[in-house]
């Protein structure tokens, strides 16, 4: 049986009932929910994930243990603008943290954190696999290759 | 479909090629530098110049050097051009009709592509990644068509235990033993599950052979799934693997409606429906265990062994899981027969290994050699050495392999020559570093690394790697003194010993082998002991 949509009447909540009722409301559907639900919300507040516990016949402390445990979840909103550095072995050993190093001065905050203007988040992935072509940075999800810190302080410039 | 309708279709597809093709690489490597503004570009110019009939653009899957993209290769047999931009794309079109063209050209008679043999990425630089007809035409699903025709499912088994092929995720366990044990289970549900979780920073063999040849795992995987009676297989993706994952998904769909997958494949009674399964960023589930547990939407917590999967795996059922490389080995074996396979390779590591060379290295990009190659070879006559400087260690195996130093560059690369140096094959990453890298930062990388993806399930991982990347820490820093390193020296075995999972096992190798091999670097950053600073440990033994 399909769950009530959301009484807020946030149309979101509509295309999450879909993605649920695709994977036959299966519990093992969970974690492709909550990726959809991520995509849709841009994060996932508490509501959300009480929702899909709801939707998905799942304790509410079995959806957060989920939502907790991988890394991509985000239990916080994020900046209009997201920048990943890759700290993987081979973006290491060619000056990953330096350019982490750059970016953390430039936006004057640390990995993990948005700017206060909620304009960008700062992240580090522990590897993209685009290791051919270290060290390398996600913006907005275009990944770039062989940065520099002058590179990718020029390319935050319009962000900040 | 039949065996005449496969070949009609490979040969129509065959046909329609036009006798110049522009190999563009569209793998993650080369799109990063701009490949697809190239590619529009080539097949624009290729209409501005009126040449449709006779050049054909094709968006391919890894051509190799990925430091050097993007990557256009003129086929057949035509030159490699390197870092090309949309600019050169009418030059390009141009040389497929013999004019000269203006763009830098690799020299492909170089070590790193004449050392290469390919099984595994036979494919990968020939085809368009995202038609099923492209891997029709150059024999694809001949092998999986073969097997359900020709082939009872033990035979299949007895063929890869013969090949000697060993899994290519790391631990290198035979093929061919993992799949009897799952066969021989009491018959009812089975699962067939591919391991594309590639978590190991500095390994990218497994995204490029999703990315580019995505048919050929699923192929492997069907072959699998006959021979162990399983009909429903999951491909675990990791989400950093975005068009991995979209490939692998168009490539299900297109495989459903040849019906080469789902019910009937080849019209024989045999079904096998595959399913992607997206990770969520999480190192652990790599581990097969913890990759199950994630599969069904759960925590991605190991879990100890035995019962191993082969006997309760997925909703405790019997479970084959084998690694991306693995399962693409596979169709070619079954048509070059298990004799060929195992004529490549050493006497216990057969066939070819596909690694990721990157670091401080000339030529960065994915090689795939024979068995027993030596490490200097791939690292200085393929990989052209370092720039400017010297190599003074090489990391195989990821945050669970080791470091192996200059001179031991003569070793051949096979499962038992890498353990003996302690360090591992590992699914394939291969971080060359030179001179100016710092071992214990790098030790203290990969402890950090640990630290943040312990599941925390288990005590000796969760509490030892943050111990032990406390007291890297303190060493880096030269904070610490020689009762700090006795501490650490004592925390590598009861961590290896003591954990659960791979993860917590192998967290102290990177540990174990830059102490083995560079111990004076630890050395040289200590305090000289004093009064104050002069704790003694508290003796820590294992009973």
């Amino acid at each position: 049986m399909a769950p009530a949509s959301h009484p807020s009447g946030d149309k979101r909540f509509k295309i999450l009932d879909v993605t649920m009722k695709r994977h036959l409301y299966q519990h093992d559907a969970l974690i492709e929910v909550l990726h959809k639900a991520q995509e849709l919300f841009g994060f996932l507040e508490l509501d959300v994930l009480l929702y899909v516990a709801r939707g998905l016949k799942l304790p509410p402390s079995r959806v957060y243990g989920v939502a907790t445990f991988y890394h991509l979840f985000s239990l916080k909103p994020q900046g209009e603008h997201t920048c990943v550095v890759c700290m993987g072995t081979a973006c290491f050993v060619k000056g990953a943290d330096r350019l982490l190093a750059a970016i953390e001065q430039q936006a004057g905050i640390k990995a993990g954190q948005t700017t206060p203007n909620g304009k960008l988040s700062v992240m580090t992935a522990r590897c993209i696999g685009a290791c051919g072509i270290a060290p390398a940075v996600v913006f907005d999800g275009v990944t770039a290759g062989q940065q520099t810190p002058e590179t990718v302080q020029q390319q935050l410039k319009g962000w900040l | 479909m039949d065996r005449s309708e496969l070949n009609d279709l490979a040969q129509r597809e065959r046909a329609s090629w036009k006798p110049a093709r522009l190999h563009c690489c569209t793998a993650s490597g080369c799109l990063a530098t701009g490949a697809e503004g190239v590619f529009k570009a080539m097949k624009q110019a290729i209409t501005d110049k009126g040449l449709t009939d006779r050049v054909q653009a094709v968006g391919v899957g890894c051509l190799g050097l990925c430091g050097r993209g993007p990557l256009v290769q003129l086929a057949p047999q035509g030159p490699l051009f390197e870092q090309v931009s949309a600019e050169q794309a009418p030059s390009m079109v141009g040389a497929a009709v013999g004019e000269s063209p203006h763009a830098a050209i690799l020299d492909t008679a170089h070590p790193f592509f004449s050392s290469q043999l390919k099984i595994v990425c036979e494919t990968s630089g020939e085809i368009d990644s995202e038609r099923i007809e492209e891997y029709l035409a150059l024999g694809g699903y001949r092998a999986l068509h073969m097997a359900l025709t020709e082939m009872t499912p033990a035979e299949v088994v007895q063929t890869i235990s013969q090949s000697g092929l060993r899994g290519r995720g790391g631990a290198g366990y035979p093929t061919g033993l993992k799949w009897a044990t799952v066969a021989k289970m009491p018959p009812g549900p089975k699962y067939v599950v591919c391991n594309g979780d590639e978590g190991d920073p500095g390994a990218f063999m497994d995204r490029s052979v999703m990315e580019s040849d995505p048919h050929r795992v699923l192929e492997g995987m069907a072959i699998a799934g006959y021979a162990v009676g399983a009909t429903q297989g999951f491909i675990y993706v990791r989400a950093e693997y975005p068009l991995a994952v979209e490939r692998l998904r168009k490539a299900i769909n297109q495989a459903k409606k040849l019906g080469v997958l789902g019910s009937g494949v080849f019209e024989t009674p045999f079904d096998f429906r595959v399913d992607v399964r997206i990770g969520a960023g999480a190192f652990v589930c790599g581990e097969e265990t913890a990759l199950m547990a994630s599969i069904e939407g759960r925590r991605g917590s190991p879990r100890p062994r035995p019962p191993y999967p082969a006997e309760m795996g997925l909703w405790d059922r019997p479970t084959l899981i084998n690694n991306v490389e693995t399962f693409a080995n596979v169709p070619t074996i079954l048509r070059k027969g298990a004799d060929w396979f195992a004529s490549i390779g050493t006497e216990k590591s057969k066939g070819t290994k596909v690694f990721s060379l990157t670091g401080k290295v000339r030529n960065t990009g994915l090689v795939e050699v024979p068995m027993g190659t030596s490490l200097r070879h791939i690292v200085e006559v393929m990989g052209g050495g370092v720039e400017g400087g010297s190599v003074k260690a090489v990391q195989t195996g990821g945050p669970s392999g080791g470091c192996i130093p200059a001179e031991f560059l003569d070793t051949s690369v096979d499962y038992e020559s890498l353990a003996q140096l302690g360090s591992i094959m590992g699914s394939g990453g291969m971080i060359v570093m030179d001179q100016t890298t710092n071992m214990v930062e790098v030790a203290r990388f990969f402890m950090e690394f640990c630290m943040d993806e312990s599941c925390g399930k288990c005590i000796p991982c969760r509490v030892g790697t943050v111990q032990m990347h406390r007291l890297l820490s303190k060493i880096a820093e030269g904070k610490a003194t020689s009762t700090d390193l006795a501490l650490l020296e004592q925390l590598v075995p009861m961590v290896s010993e003591t954990s659960l999972c791979g993860l917590g096992q192998t967290a102290p190798n990177p540990v174990k082998s830059t102490l083995r091999y560079f111990r004076h670097e630890y050395e040289e950053r200590l305090r000289p002991m004093t009064s104050t600073n002069g704790r003694v440990p508290l003796p820590l033994r294992l009973a």
